[in-house]
């Protein structure tokens, strides 16, 4: 039973990673535009879901109780917003000033969620957030498997929409555009305006995950948003393939796997006064594994499948 | 209070030039920002730091809290500093560029590489912040302005590299060889230059300049894994300003980045000291999206 409920809470967690991963395929797998800031964006949607669905703090403002399901969506609505921001003034540049906008933007977040105490309450985060269907499920094992259903679901629709989308003459504008820009503006395609749609509805699915997370956890703090969640999305991307969902959800799980078992492992073998040391360990391993995928497997175990069109496959 | 402000800010400054300047060759020569410069900015420093634990004292002279031993850690800090980014160029930058790899993976690599260098540091090192001397250091008064005397080394310092790079780049065959190579690589192949050489040399000033900015840092505040992390914004603010393309401009960059913390330190909210440079980035991207000394597009 103890195994099932980690098993439970495992598989929320990774899938909760998934969906951030199927937001940076769409942004980088896809169309090529990179983003150095997804926490950012996972931050802005953990927030703001924490605003709409969060208890009254008498110290801090917001907290309006209002159903999970509208955290949600405010968080997809505020993260896209954000995305707009920072993209609006970036896209139109070279690569590497969207790359350094979103680090900045990632940056400032976390800056504004640690010092404005009277919005974020600093290191103390905003805790007693719903989770729903606790009522329904009556015990915390039934409620995260509830929970699991829910975020399952969420991928479904989330995964079944973007293979449509990519499939779509709109997505392979993307790929157009990714390969070969000034011939797709050749054809009269505007790049700033497909880049920008891509960035915001990728911005808004990592935004749907920090919902997700601190509506499961209960929970946000500044300590939820450091760069190494981007690092981890990356390697998850990178591993699974980029330009492939399937390839993102299995990097998902795969990274979220050996992320916490080397955990439990390296905590079981040394002592626990080096208990900063396995931390960072991990982090180097997952850096290992991130720059020999890029130098040995740079396609990923999934790679990406050419003729995506239904109508390009049968006339081949 | 002005002077204060700018005074401030010049200090400030100069740690954030001598990274952007590296930055910036790496830019323009490799052509991908590397989000690893602010941890070889924190290499340079721990490796400095350990040479002094092996000579067992930074010393001291002219009451500056340092002395010799911790200039010889210094010198040999930027050289091993300049082999580990050369080790990590034919471990992985070399080998993706063979591949013909496309930008975002040179940037995800070295943002892989950051991580693990940070990494590196905090197994070796711990989270705890170290400092090459205890010795207090009482600032100079100049009619109200007060500076230390570490922090005239390190502006000094860095005005004198910042010029010797500037002899450097206009008067050897080497340094104009660089500049040739990240105007247009394929006509200075052409013309008999050896790339690879070039590229060889990036790394190593790169990086060397990265150890003294390090070893500054870590003589007028700390030493701490993430000081060079810390950096890296305003290092890619100061490159964006300074129009991405000229080293100079990310001098001037560095400058004028450098001069807005001092101001949002001493009148605003030092909390948010790393943002300054991110609004100011916005705001000359707005204006001018090729910086301030960048050509017009």
């Amino acid at each position: 039973m103890d195994l099932l409920s980690y098993f439970v809470f495992f598989s929320v967690t990774a899938s909760i990673f998934g969906i951030a991963t199927l937001g940076l395929n769409l942004q980088w797998g896809f169309t090529g535009i990179m983003n150095v800031g997804i926490v950012g964006f996972f931050g802005v949607g953990a927030y703001t879901s924490a605003y709409l669905t969060g208890p009254n703090y008498p110290e801090a403002f917001g907290g309006f109780g209002l159903h999970p399901l509208i955290g949600y969506l405010g968080a997809m609505l505020t993260s896209g917003l954000v995305a707009a921001v920072v993209g609006i003034p970036t896209i139109r540049l070279k690569h590497d000033f969207l790359a350094i906008g979103t680090f900045g933007i990632a940056i400032c977040i976390q800056l504004v969620a640690m010092n404005w105490k009277s919005a974020t309450r600093g290191f103390d985060g905003l805790h007693s957030l719903p989770k729903p269907f606790t009522a329904l499920a009556g015990t915390p094992f039934l409620a995260n498997l509830y929970y699991l259903i829910m975020v399952l679901v969420f991928i479904a629709l989330i995964t079944f929409a973007l293979e449509r989308m990519v499939r779509s003459p709109w997505g392979r504008m993307l790929r157009a555009i990714r390969e070969d820009e000034d011939a797709a503006a050749a054809l009269g395609k505007n790049a700033f305006a497909f880049r920008l749609q891509t960035f915001v509805f990728g911005s808004m699915l990592m935004g749907l995950a920090g919902a997700l997370y601190a509506n499961f956890m209960g929970f946000i703090s500044p300590q939820d948003l450091l760069p190494i969640f981007t690092f981890q999305v990356f390697v998850m991307l990178v591993v699974g393939g980029s330009g492939n969902n399937y390839g993102a959800l299995l990097g998902a799980v795969i990274i979220w796997a050996l992320w916490t078992v080397t955990e439990s492992v390296l905590g079981a073998i040394l002592p626990t006064e080096l208990r900063q040391q396995v931390s960072a360990i991990r982090v180097v391993m997952v850096g290992a594994i991130l720059v020999g995928m890029l130098l040995y497997r740079p396609q990923g175990l999934l790679p990406e499948r050419r003729n995506s069109s239904p109508e390009a496959r049968i006339r081949n | 209070m002005m002077v204060q402000m700018l005074v401030d800010g010049v200090v400030a400054a100069s740690f954030i030039t001598l990274g952007v300047v590296g930055l910036s060759m790496v830019y323009n020569i490799l052509n991908f920002p590397t989000f690893a410069q602010g941890d070889h900015i924190a290499t340079g420093g721990y490796i400095a730091l350990g040479l002094v634990a092996l000579i067992g004292t930074a010393g001291s002279i002219a009451g500056l809290s340092f002395g010799w031993p911790l200039i010889l850690a210094l010198v040999c800090a930027a050289v091993l500093n300049g082999v580990v980014a050369l080790a990590l160029d034919r471990a992985i930058f070399s080998r993706l560029r063979r591949q013909n790899a496309s930008r975002i993976s040179l940037i995800m690599a070295s943002f892989g590489v950051a991580l693990m260098l940070r990494h590196l540091i905090i197994v070796f090192a711990g989270h705890e912040p170290h400092y090459f001397s205890f010795a207090i250091q009482p600032a100079l008064d100049f009619g109200g302005v007060r500076i230390t005397r570490n922090e005239l080394v390190a502006v000094a310092v860095t005005t004198a590299l910042v010029i010797g790079l500037h002899l450097f780049l206009s008067r050897t065959w080497l340094g104009k060889s660089m500049r040739a190579v990240s105007e247009n690589p394929s006509l200075a192949k052409v013309n008999g230059i050896d790339v690879n050489r070039v590229i060889l040399w990036t790394w190593v000033i790169s990086a060397g300049l990265a150890a003294v900015a390090g070893v500054l840092l870590g003589v007028v505040v700390q030493i701490h894994p993430f000081m060079g992390f810390e950096l890296l914004l305003p290092m890619f603010a100061a490159l964006i300003v300074g129009g991405m393309t000229s080293i100079y401009g990310a001098v001037l960059g560095a400058l004028l980045i450098g001069l807005a913390e001092g101001i949002t330190v001493q009148y605003f909210v030092p909390e948010y000291r790393q943002a300054v440079s991110f609004i100011v980035v916005i705001l000359v991207l707005m204006v001018r999206p090729n910086g301030i000394l960048g050509e017009k597009a």
